[in-house]
């Protein structure tokens, strides 16, 4: 009985210690008592016991998502060729731009009096909005009244990893917490046996590499775990050869025994925590490959996704996506690494818009299906857009590509209070700049965070003598998304 | 703005300090003092408010001054006071607003002062300059912030009980102790002590023989001895260059996109030795920021400079390298501050410094300091392999001699020799390049010398196109400089690792310029070059074929090579064009793997045909024009080298040369720092941005921290001496904080990185201070500090935690406990394969690819780097794992271990389900749960209970109680039970090989031990130090 009351007794401790250490003094006195009232709610050991920074908490306001899918398209698709019709680039197909517009712009590949080159993809009105959209994209046409394109994305960063590491972090400084960090650090996760920031890759691996979604500066619990696209999803979740489940469980019992034992004697609220950890691991060693199990799903819905149980794919990965969140995860993302189109555009956006296309337009219909899309906030985009000249470079066996273009790109938004069917932001008639309602990246940060529930300004970390946030020291809420 | 007007405004600075002196000649032109007393609130401070509070008010405290505080303006700002009571003429305040220095007045924005404003600011000068404190601003002074004062040494405070202190440190834990009526807690038991001296002095755990010898010393220094003996560890070394190489942020690889290997590893080996040399701190901080520049550096002073080269390179195509130049600067503006001052400079590199006295322009004036290099990569032969080189140069010069004294007739034929080589002199015109591209990524640096530097991504294959313009007419030929550079792999000329090029094809267009599309071919002939690598002879590159793998390369015998080469083309018939000639020269180098030019130049002649490469070096013909009786005997050996190639007796000695040359045997290369003959210019960069360059500054240091020493010079040597200078208020304070922190899991002051203002406040200022002083009067003796923290009362403090002390102290900031931290994540894998008895102790070298799981590398950009475990990197200790940047090595990660992209001062330490998965089933900790399953079933004793009692200790120290036994002899029986008869599965459970498992071992046993040893591995205790 003492003994149990000295366990109470720490796990009330540990759980002051924790409600200050990481809400009154890290999230705001606001988030803080929130959390703190969530905490003291909720009466499951796992959740109370306070060692858990992922404990589920409440927003800052009345969240309009509770989750998030991110579909990042890494490389830079164009967006001249999928979304933003500009019928200036056809009529001066061919010519080179005007000087003084690209004036003292700075390149990655070609010479900035490079020719225009004009999409080679049709574009069409779709659905009650009349959202357009280039040909390449069929199925998104079918969900294009859900989904809110953004036609004045830019960016800073114009080199692959800087302007990945940019639209994750907030920063083209390595080392700080990804968007599904914060997340994660503000939310805490609402699944008990599987990360709460989960991330799936298809094509190749990503500019950025482990940066794009790193913890940074935030305990590490934060960071986003790979899921492998073979093998154990996670990695080391298979037993050792010969050990069974039941096998595992009894030693994990012996475990639990021995450093209760321990933290009976020493008193340190760590090994309690330690004890959670393990058994978490455990539960997740049954529901991970529960979860990745596809073959579970309808025949309808694996066609739908165009998904192929036991291959890798991006299809596959949309599907996961959707299983993932059904169980509590609260940031999923994609990353598909294959856009970076400097010679044939017109080629790559069919090859990659033939991998991803339907499984987008799948996932936004599946998640409406099961009354998600409302409170799951799907976002499809990547480092920055292309240009509106010609890559063309025979020496390097370069033609009819695209360079890099930070100034004005695309993406979409869909889902979690999202406003569905707008098409937002205009640029001059070759796509070049952008000349109604910009959208910097930092202010995308600011309306995701605020769909989530959350004043970018209040999500914060001290760190290095200051607060540190997503949205560094900018960002502003894009009202015009939101529905 | 133009440079002349920069550099006269930046030179006013210098210009206003000598103002003082002409001030009496000034003084007349002066508006005069008013006449009658002056009142500050009535008079003068309206004058103050209008026309300064702008930018030296609550706001904006431009040059660190605030004119609404009578305490920080009566001090001064960055240039030191500005008013001098009395002396109102002598006051920089009325000679800059006055206007005296045409080109720095105040207020710089606005309308000038008028001379009645001037006469009245003059009068209460003065007249005393006198400040009621009521009519003073309400502000911190963050000058007098505790961090930015020296320490000075506090005397050791009294304390009630005297028999706990062992040393001084533990008398200022004491007395905070009995300020709060605390009391220390028992001693730590030895068993726990010795597990916490080696976890935390070496890193690794001690053994069953090293505790059995400790509980049984009876000796009264017995734990002093303990101490020494872990101190003399050459472990000690790699476990404390493991905590400076996160500040560091050391890795093998370059980061960013490509994330290419990199080959540093000897300055981890030197920080490793380093430690293990007890090198004092202040040499330790001088030899890595300018142990190029000290006089006569080693080696090892050279490989130092690594620690700012551990920067990140960004090789992505189509960057803009100068942007990465610059960004690989605020990096290590950003190292300089976390790791040797505490400080957070890096935010002033868009604007001043929200909270501490530091400016933006202080930042860009410190960023001066380190923008001036050159950064090659640096043999470092080891020992034998030096002695072998010397013993090669030794038979080289001795031959050399030989054939020297073996000719009588040399002089002559050597002075004959010189003669036509001076003749043979032609005259070149270097042709300026106008436009310069590569085909693809490559970008181009134009040098002083009209030479191209090819920056930035290194593609495999690569065109080069540059144009220039001439007014020559009747040209000969082109002359093609390949040029060795410090910033080339191995100093070039070309970029291939090895500093080779294959140019495959040399071709010139010429037109009169008139028109951009209409060129014509120049037919080329005759090619020669000073030096052709066999089977890529210099005509290959005019052979007229371009996609091939023929052409020009210089890889000469090793030792020999990197040095600058030149190939001469003719033309085949003379070219030029009235009115100027337009000229395309393209360098095809089709050959692959990055053998490319890296540093070039192209020149023109109209000197008669034939045309002949030089054979000499430049160096070489530098010589020539010296007299020979005045030249030294290796300038005369020097030109001998050429001589000797021409003379046809030679040839049998020259070929023995050449076998000596051929033996000369490589050595592993380290990224080093050497300085730039000529600085480059350091402009504030715009709200720190690169291409919005601002002033212009010079280097210099923070106002708030001491002055440079008058008269040295502005450079990084200048720079590391200042750190280490004993008035630094926050170096020593810095690094016997992080020490502590290593041990206590916390520093004195948590924010290690961070002394500044916003960081958070000593725990124990005094204890701090005592122990910065100490350092400092200690000649900076790392290990006298290690020993006074490992040998103290607060250290030897059992760690076991009360439920009040919980409570009253939880992140036991009192010390009124020992330590009890999760080890840091290499550690954690040393434990396990030490108690398997698995670990290979061999200290640095190359990293090592241990097995990394499938997937995890494709996580990186681009084809997966290849990682081959060779045999002895299995088990070698986790921090030589090869450090990727972008793809951490999961078992490293998992537990924290930093990426290496940023300094890490301190980790955090998170405890997570997935660090539960790799020590359950990371192939390495079963490995090491077989391994120690084995070592227990052989060697642990005679029953279960002595070897379960063993294996207990291997993992954490002691014996285990009573009721871990139960446990424990549970699930032993348990698992021999499921065992037996379970033969197929023992093999797979006990054998790392099941196809192999040992023989003659009950495998039974071994798998129900394998599955004890791994939940012992697996203990919160374990991987805790206690």
């Amino acid at each position: 009985m003492k003994q149990v009351n000295l366990n109470e007794h720490i796990w009330q401790e540990r759980r002051k210690l924790v409600t200050r250490r990481y809400f009154f003094r890290q999230c705001g006195v606001g988030l803080g008592a929130l959390a703190l009232a969530s905490l003291l709610r909720d009466n499951d050991l796992y959740a109370a016991s306070a060692g858990n920074p992922l404990a589920p908490h409440a927003a800052q306001f009345p969240a309009r998502a509770k989750r998030v899918i991110y579909l990042f398209q890494a490389g830079g698709p164009s967006q001249l060729d999928l979304f933003n019709h500009c019928p200036g680039l056809a009529k001066y197909d061919g010519q080179p731009i005007p000087a003084e517009i690209v004036k003292d712009q700075r390149y990655a590949f070609i010479k900035p009096d490079a020719a225009l080159f004009a999409s080679r993809f049709k574009f069409a009105r779709h659905g009650r909005c009349g959202a357009e959209l280039s040909e390449a994209l069929p199925h998104l046409a079918e969900v294009v009244d859900d989904i809110a394109i953004i036609n004045s994305m830019t960016t800073p960063a114009f080199n692959h990893a800087p302007a990945q590491i940019f639209m994750n972090t907030g920063s083209t400084v390595f080392g700080r917490p990804s968007m599904g960090a914060w997340v994660g650090y503000g939310l805490g996760s609402e699944s008990q046996d599987l990360p709460a920031f989960v991330v799936l890759s298809s094509a190749g691996g990503t500019s950025g590499g482990s940066g794009n979604w790193g913890a940074g500066f935030l305990p590490t619990v934060y960071q986003g775990v790979p899921f492998r696209r073979s093998g154990d999803p996670i990695l080391y979740l298979t037993n050792p050869p010969g050990v069974t489940a039941a096998m595992q469980r009894r030693s994990l019992d012996a475990l639990h025994q021995l450093n209760q034992e321990r933290l009976d004697v020493v008193g340190d609220p760590e090994i309690a925590t330690r004890i959670n950890s393990f058994e978490m691991a455990y539960r997740m060693q049954s529901s991970a490959p529960e979860l990745m199990d596809l073959a579970r799903e309808s025949k309808a819905t694996l066609e739908m996704y165009g998904a192929v149980p036991g291959e890798s794919s991006f299809a596959n990965n949309c599907l996961l996506a959707r299983r993932l969140v059904e169980r509590g995860v609260r940031f999923v993302q994609l990353f598909h690494e294959a856009w970076d189109h400097h010679s044939d555009v017109t080629g790559g956006i069919k090859k990659e818009c033939g991998a991803t296309d339907k499984p987008c337009a799948a996932l936004i219909k599946d998640l409406k299906q099961r009354g998600l899309l409302e409170d799951t906030l799907v976002i499809w985009g990547g480092e920055f857009g292309r240009t509106p000249m010609v890559e063309t470079n025979k020496e390097a066996g370069r033609s009819q590509g695209r360079d890099h273009h930070p100034q004005a790109f695309s993406m979409w938004l869909a889902g979690g209070g999202v406003k569905a069917g707008l098409t937002l932001g205009k640029t001059d008639e070759f796509g070049f700049n952008i000349v109604q309602d910009p959208v910097p990246v930092h202010d995308l940060h600011a309306t995701i965070l605020h769909l989530l529930g959350f004043e970018h300004t209040k999500l914060t970390y001290h760190f290095q003598g200051r607060d540190f946030r997503l949205t560094d020291v900018e960002g502003e809420l894009v009202p015009k998304l939101l529905a | 703005m133009p440079y002349l007007v920069r550099l006269r405004k930046l030179l006013s600075w210098a210009a206003t300090a000598v103002l003082g002196m002409a001030a009496c000649a000034a003084a007349a032109q002066l508006p005069p003092a008013a006449a009658g007393p002056v009142d500050f609130v009535r008079d003068v401070q309206p004058i103050l408010a209008q026309n300064c509070f702008g930018c030296h008010g609550a706001g904006k405290h431009e040059g660190q001054l605030r004119w609404d505080n009578k305490e920080m303006a009566l001090q001064g700002g960055e240039r030191g006071p500005d008013i001098i009571p009395g002396r109102s003429a002598e006051s920089r305040m009325i000679q800059l607003v006055s206007g005296l220095d045409p080109d720095l007045i105040m207020p710089q924005k606005g309308d000038r002062l008028t001379a009645a404003q001037i006469g009245i600011l003059r009068a209460w000068i003065d007249q005393g300059a006198s400040w009621p404190e009521s009519a003073s601003v309400k502000a911190v002074n963050t000058r007098k912030h505790w961090a930015f004062l020296a320490p000075v040494r506090p005397p050791i405070p009294p304390v009630k009980d005297k028999n706990w202190p062992r040393n001084p440190i533990d008398y200022f834990v004491l007395a905070r102790l009995e300020a709060e009526k605390l009391r220390p807690s028992p001693e730590a038991d030895r068993r726990t002590l010795l597990r916490r001296l080696s976890l935390d002095l070496t890193g690794l755990p001690p053994t069953i023989q090293e505790i059995n010898d400790f509980v049984a010393d009876r000796s009264p220094d017995a734990s002093q001895k303990q101490v020494e003996r872990l101190l003399g560890s050459p472990h000690y070394g790699e476990c404390w260059a493991r905590h400076w190489l996160d500040v560091a942020r050391y890795a093998d690889s370059n980061g960013y996109e490509k994330d290419l290997s990199r080959s540093i590893w000897p300055y981890r080996d030197w920080v490793i030795d380093a430690y293990n040399d007890n090198m004092p701190y202040d040499q330790f901080a001088v030899d890595q920021l300018a142990g190029d520049l000290l006089p006569d550096p080693t080696v090892a002073d050279r490989v130092a400079t690594g620690f700012l080269r551990n920067s990140m390179l960004n090789e992505e195509g189509g960057i803009d390298p100068e942007q990465f130049r610059n960004e690989g600067i605020i990096e290590r503006m950003d190292v300089l501050g976390k790791s040797f001052l505490g400080l957070t400079v890096n935010c002033c590199q868009c604007h001043n410094h929200k909270y501490d006295p530091i400016s933006q322009k202080e930042y860009y004036r410190l960023f001066a300091f380190l923008n001036n290099d050159d950064e090659p990569s640096m043999e470092v032969p080891d020992k034998p392999t030096q002695a072998t080189r010397e013993a090669i140069a030794g038979k080289i010069a001795g031959l050399e001699d030989k054939m020297m004294a073996q000719y009588p007739d040399l002089p002559q034929k050597m002075e004959a020799w010189e003669k036509e080589m001076k003749a043979m002199e032609e005259t070149w015109t270097v042709l300026e390049p106008q436009t310069y591209y590569a085909s693809v990524g490559t970008k181009f640096t134009k040098l002083d010398d009209n030479s191209l530097l090819a920056t930035g991504s290194n593609p495999g294959v690569s065109i080069y196109t540059v144009t220039a313009r001439t007014s020559l007419k009747g040209i000969t030929g082109f002359r093609l400089e390949a040029l060795a550079d410090p910033n080339l792999p191995s100093y070039g000329p070309g970029r291939a690792d090895n500093g080779n090029f294959v140019l495959t094809e040399f071709t010139v267009e010429a037109s009169t310029g008139a028109s951009n599309k209409e060129t014509n071919r120049v037919p080329l002939q005759n090619a020669t070059a000073d030096f052709s690598q066999p089977d890529f002879p210099v005509t290959a590159a005019i052979d007229g074929i371009v996609t091939n793998k023929t052409g020009w390369a210089v890889e000469d015998l090793p030792g020999r090579r990197n040095r600058s080469r030149q190939a001469v083309f003719e033309t085949k018939d003379a070219l030029g064009f009235d009115g100027g000639t337009a000229l395309k020269f393209t360098l095809d180098h089709s050959y692959g793997d990055e053998h490319a030019l890296g540093r070039f130049r192209i020149s023109a002649t109209t000197a008669q045909r034939p045309l002949r490469a030089d054979p000499l070096s430049r160096h070489a013909r530098a010589i020539l024009s010296v007299p020979r009786e005045q030249r030294a005997p290796a300038q005369e050996r020097e030109l001998f080298d050429f001589y000797r190639m021409t003379d046809d007796r030679m040839a049998e000695a020259n070929k023995m040369i050449d076998d000596e040359q051929r033996q000369w045997p490589p050595a592993p290369k380290t990224l080093v720092l050497t300085a730039r003959d000529h600085p480059r210019p350091t402009h504030i960069f715009i709200r720190g941005d690169w291409q919005k360059p601002g002033a212009l500054v010079t280097p210099g240091v923070p106002f708030i921290l001491p002055p440079l020493p008058k008269d040295a010079p502005l450079n990084r040597l200048t720079l590391a001496r200042w750190l280490v200078n004993k008035r630094h208020p926050t170096v020593a304070r810095v690094m016997v904080n992080r020490i502590w922190q290593q041990y206590f899991g916390r520093g004195l002051v948590a924010t290690a990185e961070d002394f500044g203002t916003q960081g958070d406040a000593p725990t124990h200022p005094a204890l701090l201070d005592w122990l910065a002083c100490e350092f400092m009067d200690s000649g900076w003796d790392v290990k006298h500090i290690q020993r006074l923290i490992a040998d103290s009362a607060t250290y030897r403090q059992s760690s076991v935690i009360s439920a009040p002390a919980l409570e009253s102290d939880p992140y036991n900031q009192l010390l009124a406990r020992g330590p009890r931290v999760r080890v840091d994540a290499e550690i954690i894998r040393d434990i396990a394969l030490s108690a398997g008895g698995l670990l290979d102790g061999k200290i640095g070298g190359p990293p090592v690819y241990p097995p990394i799981p499938d997937g995890v590398l494709t996580l990186g950009y681009g084809s997966p780097m290849p990682w081959e475990t060779k045999p002895g990197d299995r088990y070698r200790r986790a921090m030589y794992t090869f450090v990727k940047r972008s793809v951490p090595y999961p078992s490293l990660q998992v537990f924290d271990a930093p990426t290496g992209e940023s300094p890490c001062p301190r980790r955090v330490r998170s405890d997570t389900p997935l660090q539960a998965l790799t020590t359950l089933n990371d192939p390495v900790f079963v490995e090491a749960a077989q391994a120690m399953a084995m070592r227990v079933w052989e060697h642990g004793g005679k029953d279960d209970r002595e070897r379960l009692d063993y294996a207990f200790e291997l993992c954490t120290g002691r014996k285990p109680l009573p009721k871990e036994t139960a446990t424990l002899s549970s699930l032993l029986n348990d698992e021999h039970d499921f065992f037996e008869n379970r033969t197929v599965r023992a093999v797979q459970v006990a054998s790392p090989d099941a196809k192999n498992p040992p023989q003659d071992v009950n495998l039974e046993k071994v798998a129900a031990w394998t599955m004890v040893s791994r939940v012992l591995l697996n203990l919160d205790e374990t991987i805790t130090k206690e």
